[in-house]
């Protein structure tokens, strides 16, 4: 592992810079829970360094996706390739060893939050520890080598002030950029988002996507993340796939994503004129942290 | 008023459904509650008016307690700091019993349906069987004295501990766990990082509740032989010697309430 020089000023992206991340092909993929298709026959092929947003009403599939891609779920029928690995036949610490590769970020940040900012970051350092330092970090002693590296990787996303703060004491928009902090440590191949801004308001939103979109383009890793708002989508994404009952019915540029493409997606609103998710801040205004 | 909010109300044209009365299941279960408790009167021999009729015996019994001896106070102070140090072995031993137990009796973090099982159980046996009945069985095995009643006190109070811990455990946020275990971290540090910091604050916290509790079961673990203040108690109220009992239980109520005051100040300090 290389270690960042003790002088650069300028934050650039600590870690992520030479990780290469994989293709990633669902071979008609389903899933199916007793019974219920959550993804049906879905054929998608993702290149390296692509930033695509996921959309659909509630219930489409998207999660189950991001569950497939964890291998959190095992898929019913077809195949997800990874790079070179089957994903099905992963199992025990190859499983772990995938999940490494895997950045996950969430609606709920998912940030332990007892522990200070630092400690979080460092949690991403975690799968790289080797020999004894493993077993040191049990009691939160971690190399010198691998607190530099969180404490850059805190600086990347503006919040090098507050490393000792308790997590909880951060505002909704600070912990998903510590969320983010703790991905650059873990250097993934690959990062899946859940939702990543819906319980952020709009300015807060906006940033952890900025903050996101520069990461991943400065490093090349690929991005699939699923996106309440379209416009969002619209705004960040390279590329967007849209699903509706579990269907795959929109895969195309952000540009191409017209007003009957999006209809097709979302269905007709109750109120007819409207669409379903595309104003942002209308649901997002009433979930500020 | 606006007219809007006068409209809903007069426009209004259904009905609340119906809904099941339940007088008849209160009722139902006031007779029953009543019954059994007056069998249970029956089977305990409650008799009120004995009580009432005997309550002179009680002054005579009390004279001698309102004039407690301090011949052996000394004897009887240096007891109750081995009550204490029973207590707080017997406590540490427990804390380091409930650990493992209660990692592996939580739902959410045992490794198999079977192991949850079977942890439950030996739980389930250690809070079940009394700490006197512990004792009585360690006293034959290492001999009579603090040590047994210290084994006897950590054993049963490890299988509190381990319920307390593992019903923590199975009620933290699944979320902050995934976090950690999403980054591909092996069991160990899911559990010292998703874990530890979740339930570390509770834990502790009843600990030293448990630690209180331990010194007022420490007190009488004596009387079966388990060494501290609890043999004196026994001795003295047996041979009815009032005064001399009087002085142990003042010097018991004195050290309950000290160390009871202390824990809790060094509880709310830590936690």
């Amino acid at each position: 592992m290389k270690l960042p020089s003790a002088s650069g000023s300028t934050p650039r992206p600590p870690t992520l810079s030479g990780a290469l991340s994989p293709i990633v092909v669902l071979d008609r993929v389903s899933k199916l829970f007793s019974g219920h298709r959550a993804l049906d026959h879905v054929t998608v092929r993702i290149e390296p360094g692509e930033f695509v947003a996921v959309i659909g009403r509630s219930g489409a599939g998207k999660t189950t996706l991001l569950r497939c891609l964890t291998r959190a779920l095992t898929v019913t029928e077809g195949a997800i390739q990874f790079g070179e690995q089957d994903l099905a036949l992963l199992a025990g610490r190859a499983l772990r060893n995938h999940r490494a590769q895997v950045g996950m970020i969430y609606q709920q940040f998912n940030l332990v939050k007892r522990l200070r900012v630092i400690d979080n970051v460092l949690v991403g350092r975690l799968p790289h520890l080797a020999g004894w330092p493993r077993w040191a970090s049990v009691v939160g002693w971690f190399p010198g080598s691998h607190r530099t590296i969180a404490a850059r990787c805190l600086e990347h996303v503006g919040l090098l002030d507050r490393a000792w703060q308790r997590t909880d004491s951060l505002s909704g928009g600070e912990q998903q950029r510590v969320a983010i902090a703790k991905l650059l440590a873990q250097e993934p191949r690959i990062i899946l988002g859940d939702e990543p801004v819906a319980s952020l308001d709009v300015v807060n939103g906006a940033m952890v996507m900025e903050t996101l979109r520069r990461v991943a383009s400065e490093a090349g890793v690929t991005v699939v993340t699923t996106l309440h708002h379209v416009d969002y989508a619209k705004r960040y994404a390279d590329r967007i796939i849209g699903f509706r009952q579990g269907r795959l019915v929109f895969d195309g540029k952000a540009v191409d994503l017209t007003a009957a493409a999006i209809t097709n997606i979302f269905g007709e609103s109750p109120s007819g004129g409207e669409r379903v998710g595309i104003e942002p801040g209308t649901t997002a205004e009433w979930a500020v942290s | 008023m606006s007219e809007a909010f006068t409209a809903i109300h007069r426009n209004a044209v259904g009905t609340l459904p119906a809904r099941r009365s339940e007088v008849g299941r209160s009722l139902l279960a006031t007779v029953a509650m009543a019954l059994i408790l007056a069998w249970a009167a029956r089977v305990i021999e409650l008799r009120p008016l004995e009580l009432l009729r005997d309550i002179g015996n009680v002054g005579v019994f009390l004279r001698g307690y309102l004039n407690p001896s301090f011949t052996h106070v000394g004897e009887y102070a240096w007891q109750c700091v081995v009550t204490v140090c029973i207590a707080l072995w017997g406590t540490l031993l427990a804390a380091l019993i409930a650990v493992p137990l209660g990692l592996l009796g939580a739902r959410n973090l045992s490794p198999h349906p079977a192991v949850y099982f079977v942890t439950r159980r030996i739980m389930d046996v250690l809070r079940a069987v009394n700490e006197f009945v512990f004792a009585l069985m360690f006293v034959t095995a290492v001999g009579l004295g603090p040590f047994a009643g210290m084994l006897a006190l950590g054993i049963h109070t490890g299988g509190v501990l381990a319920k307390l811990l593992s019903e923590t455990i199975e009620s933290i946020d699944p979320g902050q766990v995934e976090g950690v275990a999403a980054t591909g971290a092996g069991r160990l540090h899911v559990i010292a990082f998703g874990v530890v910091p979740q339930v570390l604050p509770n834990f502790l916290s009843y600990v030293m509740l448990r630690f209180e509790s331990d010194i007022r079961s420490a007190s009488v673990i004596g009387m079966v032989g388990g060494g501290g203040i609890g043999f004196f108690l026994w001795d003295t109220i047996r041979s009815f010697k009032d005064r001399e009992a009087a002085t142990v239980i003042l010097l018991i109520v004195a050290m309950v309430m000290l160390t009871d005051v202390i824990s809790s100040r060094v509880r709310r300090m830590a936690i």
